[in-house]
């Protein structure tokens, strides 16, 4: 799993039917300093409650088709939660 | 599964309901040489890992629902060792 921001919202204008449920946005994978890292996503959203702006943590491959309910729609990349913080423990920290 | 070093943690109130209750830890792969590679991941904790350990992560779905006695859990990486030390053979 990995850090992402919402990036966008993808509005369909037409869709497999096994993803017409399935709320789409872009987003911007990130770095765990939350800096942009590779290239931007298009992601279901498992918590629904997701928008742009917001930081993420994601999912890809089978995990993502688990994260929505109903389960086991085909998708590659979905966010499984919205995160509140992000901590990078110092170097001293971490060494000392 | 990798070898990884615990950096810090991810804070998250809205999420799927199998992440209620757990930790999220953040952790950086390491290298032969126990160096950081650049790459990192998020992980559920399993067993209590903290700041700055050095800890196995398993990064695989099936096994990581295994773990959880989940069959639908949407998680990839696991936390399932924390390391004491590392040998390296002789090269």
């Amino acid at each position: 799993m990995l850090l992402g921001r919402v990036i966008g919202t993808v509005v369909p204008a037409m869709l497999v039917d096994e993803l017409s449920a399935t709320p789409l946005l872009w987003v911007q994978p990130l770095d765990r300093e939350g800096q942009a890292n590779g290239d931007p996503l298009v992601c279901a959203d498992g918590t629904r409650m997701a928008g742009p702006g917001q930081m993420i943590y994601w999912v890809a491959s089978r995990e993502a088709a688990l994260t929505l309910d109903p389960w086991f729609v085909p998708v590659d990349d979905a966010i499984v939660g919205l995160v509140d913080e992000v901590t990078n423990y110092s170097p001293e920290e971490l060494d000392g | 599964m990798i070898l990884a070093r615990i950096t810090g943690n991810v804070v998250s109130t809205i999420h799927h309901p199998v992440v209620d209750g757990k930790k999220m830890l953040l952790a950086e792969r390491l290298d032969q040489d126990g160096k950081a590679t650049g790459g990192y991941l998020i992980a559920m904790d399993a067993i209590g890992a903290g700041m700055g350990e050095t800890v196995i992560i398993l990064d695989e779905g099936s096994g990581a629902r295994q773990i959880l006695d989940d069959a639908q859990a949407p998680i990839r990486s696991i936390v399932v060792g924390i390391v004491d030390a590392v040998e390296l053979g002789p090269s």
